[in-house]
Formats: C-alpha cells, sequence, structure tokens
C-alpha cells in the first residue's frame, strides 16, 4: 500500500456508500474546492423510491453544482451527479448517462458494482473510485472490474467506517490503490 | 475474449445478426446497459466462448426467445410511482370521461402490472365499459403473460400500498382471487384490453388514442430513436391528447416539445398543437 498522494489523471470520481457514508460525504462537500477539474458521480444506498430529498440535502453543503442525474446527462467537470433512487445509474463510453431500471443488483438499485463497472469500461485508467462505509458486499466487483482497466481504487478505513462491512469487503477481495481515513478523503479528492 | 464478458466489437456482431437473421433491431439502444445485460446472459447460461453463444442465437429461435427476454428489461409493478397514478386519476381519466370512446395505448406494457392498474382506475371511474386498451410489447413470451393476468401473491401487499397512495380506497385484494401462491386479476378487467405484439423501433403507427402510456422503455434508446419514438407517438395522438412517460424520462429535450404541455410536474405532456 502506497502512502504517497495519488499521481494520476483523473476524469472521473465516483464515490459509492451505503449505511453509516452520509455523514463522510456530508463532511467532505464543504471542503471540495471549487472549479474541479472532474465531475464527481456519488452512489449511495437508500430507502426508497420517492425520496429526491438527497440530492437537495447535499447541494446545501457546497458551491459545486450538485444535481439528480438524468438520462443522457453528459458528464460535465465541477458537476456533482447523484444517482437518483431506484435506478442503476451507467455511464456510456461517449461520456453521457444512462439509467436503467433492471432487477436489483446486491439487494440494491442503484447499485455501486454497476456504476462502477460501466464508467471502468468507459474512462478506463482516467477513472478514480472510492468505497466508503456500508454493510453490503455491493462495490467490491465493480471495484475489480476498475482495476483491471487500470483506474484508481481507493477504500476508505475499515477501523473509521461507521459500519466496517462493505470496505472490508473490497479490501479482502481488490488490491486497493489507498485505503483512507474519512478525515483525509477531502484532501485526496482535491489534489486528484 | 475473456470468459463470461464480450467486447464492443462482439456486441456489433451479435446485433447485426440479430438484425439480420430474427429483424430485431437493438443497435439504437443504450451500449452501456444492452451490453450489461448481454454479459449478464452470457454468465447465467455459461456459455464457454462468444462462438458458442453466437452460434445459439442464430441457429435456435427457440433460444432466441429467451435471449430478447433476458436482454429487455421486464421488471414492473402496479401502480409503480402512485403519485403518477393519482395525477392520472384525478386529472387526466376526467378529461378522457368526456369522449365518448376512450382510446389508450400502453406502448411496451411488459407483463402487464401497468396496464390493470389503468382498468382498474377506470373501472372505479365507471369508465372501462367505453374504454379500449391497447397493450403492446415487441416480446411476444410478456404478452402471454400480461393476457394472463397472474402475478406473484408476494406482490399484493406492495401493490395494495401503492394503490392506496394512488387514491383507491377499494379494498385491493377484491380484484383478484388468490391460488397458492398467485392471484388472477378478474376477468372483466381485461375484458377490454387488446394485447399484441409492436416493435416501437420497427412498426408503425396503428391506431389514435387519446392516452400513451410509455415508462421506462425510452431510457434504453439513444438520443436517436428516443426522437423517432416521439414521432411514432405524436403520430398516434390525437389533438389534446396525452402522452405519459416514465418518471426520469422527458419530452422536453425533443423537437417536438414545443407542440407539447407538461401536466403539473407529473411527466405527463398533452399535445396542444
Amino acid at each position: 500500500m502506497e502512502k504517497s498522494s495519488i499521481r494520476h489523471h483523473c476524469s472521473l470520481l465516483i464515490i459509492g456508500g451505503s449505511a453509516g457514508s452520509l455523514d463522510v460525504i456530508l463532511m467532505l462537500l464543504p471542503s471540495l474546492r471549487p472549479g474541479l477539474s472532474f465531475p464527481i458521480i456519488i452512489v449511495l444506498h437508500r430507502k426508497n423510491s420517492f425520496d429526491s430529498t438527497l440530492t437537495d440535502l447535499l447541494a446545501s453543503k457546497t458551491t459545486l453544482p450538485v444535481k439528480e442525474a438524468e438520462e443522457k446527462d453528459i458528464l460535465t467537470p465541477g458537476i456533482i451527479y447523484v444517482a437518483p433512487a431506484d435506478y442503476h445509474l451507467l455511464v456510456e463510453k461517449d461520456g453521457t448517462l444512462s439509467l436503467d431500471y433492471s432487477e436489483k443488483v446486491n439487494y440494491s438499485r442503484p447499485s455501486i458494482d454497476v456504476t462502477f463497472e460501466t464508467a471502468a469500461e468507459a474512462f478506463g485508467p482516467e477513472l478514480v473510485c472510492l468505497l466508503l462505509s456500508g454493510a453490503s458486499a455491493d462495490g467490491t466487483e465493480g471495484l475489480k472490474v476498475v482495476k483491471k482497466h487500470d483506474g484508481i481504487v481507493i477504500v476508505q478505513n475499515p477501523v473509521t467506517a461507521k459500519v466496517a462491512y462493505m470496505p472490508q469487503h473490497a479490501i479482502a477481495d481488490v488490491v486497493v490503490d489507498r485505503i483512507i481515513d474519512a478525515s483525509e478523503i477531502d484532501e485526496l479528492v482535491n489534489t486528484l | 475474449m475473456e470468459l463470461g464478458t464480450i467486447d464492443d466489437d462482439e456486441l456489433d456482431i451479435l446485433l447485426n445478426d440479430l438484425l439480420e437473421v430474427y429483424g430485431y433491431d437493438f443497435t439504437d439502444y443504450s451500449r452501456a446497459s444492452l451490453k450489461r445485460r448481454v454479459n449478464r446472459l452470457l454468465q447465467i447460461d455459461k456459455f464457454p466462448s462468444f462462438a458458442e453463444f453466437r452460434y445459439k442465437v442464430r441457429a435456435s429461435p427457440e433460444y432466441l426467445k429467451r435471449f430478447v427476454e433476458e436482454i429487455t428489461v421486464n421488471v414492473t409493478e402496479m401502480f409503480r410511482d402512485p403519485f403518477f397514478y393519482k395525477v392520472l386519476r384525478l386529472e387526466i381519466l376526467p378529461v378522457l370521461s368526456t369522449y365518448p370512446l376512450i382510446r389508450i395505448w400502453h406502448a411496451g406494457c411488459s407483463t402487464g402490472e401497468e396496464v390493470y392498474s389503468m382498468a382498474i382506475m377506470l373501472q372505479e371511474a365507471n369508465l372501462l365499459q367505453k374504454s379500449l386498451l391497447y397493450a403492446t410489447d415487441l416480446n411476444p413470451d410478456v404478452i402471454k403473460k400480461a393476457m394472463a393476468g397472474i402475478f406473484p401473491l408476494s406482490q399484493m401487499k406492495q401493490y395494495s400500498e401503492n394503490y392506496i397512495l394512488s387514491g383507491g380506497i377499494r379494498d385491493f385484494s377484491s380484484y383478484y382471487s388468490a391460488k397458492y401462491n398467485h392471484v388472477k386479476f378478474n376477468e372483466d378487467l381485461r375484458a377490454k384490453v387488446i394485447f399484441a405484439t409492436h416493435n416501437l423501433v420497427s412498426d408503425r403507427s396503428f391506431n389514435e388514442f387519446q392516452l400513451i402510456l410509455c415508462r421506462n422503455v425510452l431510457i434504453y434508446f439513444d438520443h436517436n430513436l428516443q426522437q423517432k419514438v416521439f414521432t411514432l407517438f405524436d403520430q398516434s395522438l390525437e389533438p389534446l391528447g396525452f402522452l405519459a412517460l416514465g418518471n426520469k424520462e422527458t419530452l422536453r429535450f425533443s423537437s417536438l416539445s414545443s407542440k407539447y404541455n407538461q401536466v403539473g410536474k407529473e411527466k405527463i405532456w398533452r399535445k396542444v398543437a
């Protein structure tokens, strides 16, 4: 495990999280530097389908524009896209987004795996994925595909995660580039 | 090929085969989703190589049926997005009730859950008798399921909750009879439904409607195909008719959008020009 900063050209950052990850994201957002040179996608597991308040909540924490991802959206640097409740969010090779209402994956829709996997194919080595706290196995398979396409894989330190299962599961199964404490995430993202 | 996945070139070859051999045109579907579903099928059915998969699809019309069923997304539910149904019930049906004959098209109806939802609302508004519902899908197997009107009992709790949220006030269980793990919806609900196969990609307009519902179908199409299908709907919609889309779909970026007004915040548009 290298402790050095990630030397890498980042064209897309995806943050995936489940139980216990919302606090980490709420802490991260206010410290993001304005004018990031890449877009961010946030995929969070949520309870139900009628809930669009998450986007508003996240938007209230940052000066960067935050929007719920819509199909055919063109990924644009400096914008934060939130996967809508009850749809999978996919990344196309032309840099646009697609939605998919197919079966749940890992009991989840949106599934973190689906977004990681499709983005890995689309962005290859220019993709950075960050997996946070959670009680699900979701994310691990996706991170494997990200690695296969030479993307960068970062996982929250299970010790600092509210629910260690999800990052633990990933670390056990994927060669991750970096394990990071919750408090270090802002610095990492700002220097990508 | 790595075991269990195909690359973009192989996907192109496969899509070409489907068009050439069977006339199914998936070439303008959104790629990421389509590829994911093809790879998922490849893994479920454990094909050792792309060549064998391709051979099976080309040579076996029986397997082709399975392929189409698995590639297209057939996840649906009754009264899906209950607030959408509430708007249909409170704002759209009263307008439709002024017509002597109500014609509704469910395009891409899958296994029919939303068609039965509509029939229930029409019956409750005393409109079912003068209605005609066309329920179409490209896949003949899901149409058969839709015709049977048999759904898993395990879903009924969720559907009943959706029904109540949509403004339903009856006992939802009065619309079906349960047997073992399944329920069969009452025959009178589908007495006014015509089930048929229709492919939005390749088939033409076949009637004029006052309401077309096409929910969570267009998200699988690329921009050009979406435009084509919007044109088909426009040709199939009477003046002042309604077009209802899925929660994440929009007419806004279509060249036809100037002819339509959105009804409130729901994904319902009225043809005004």
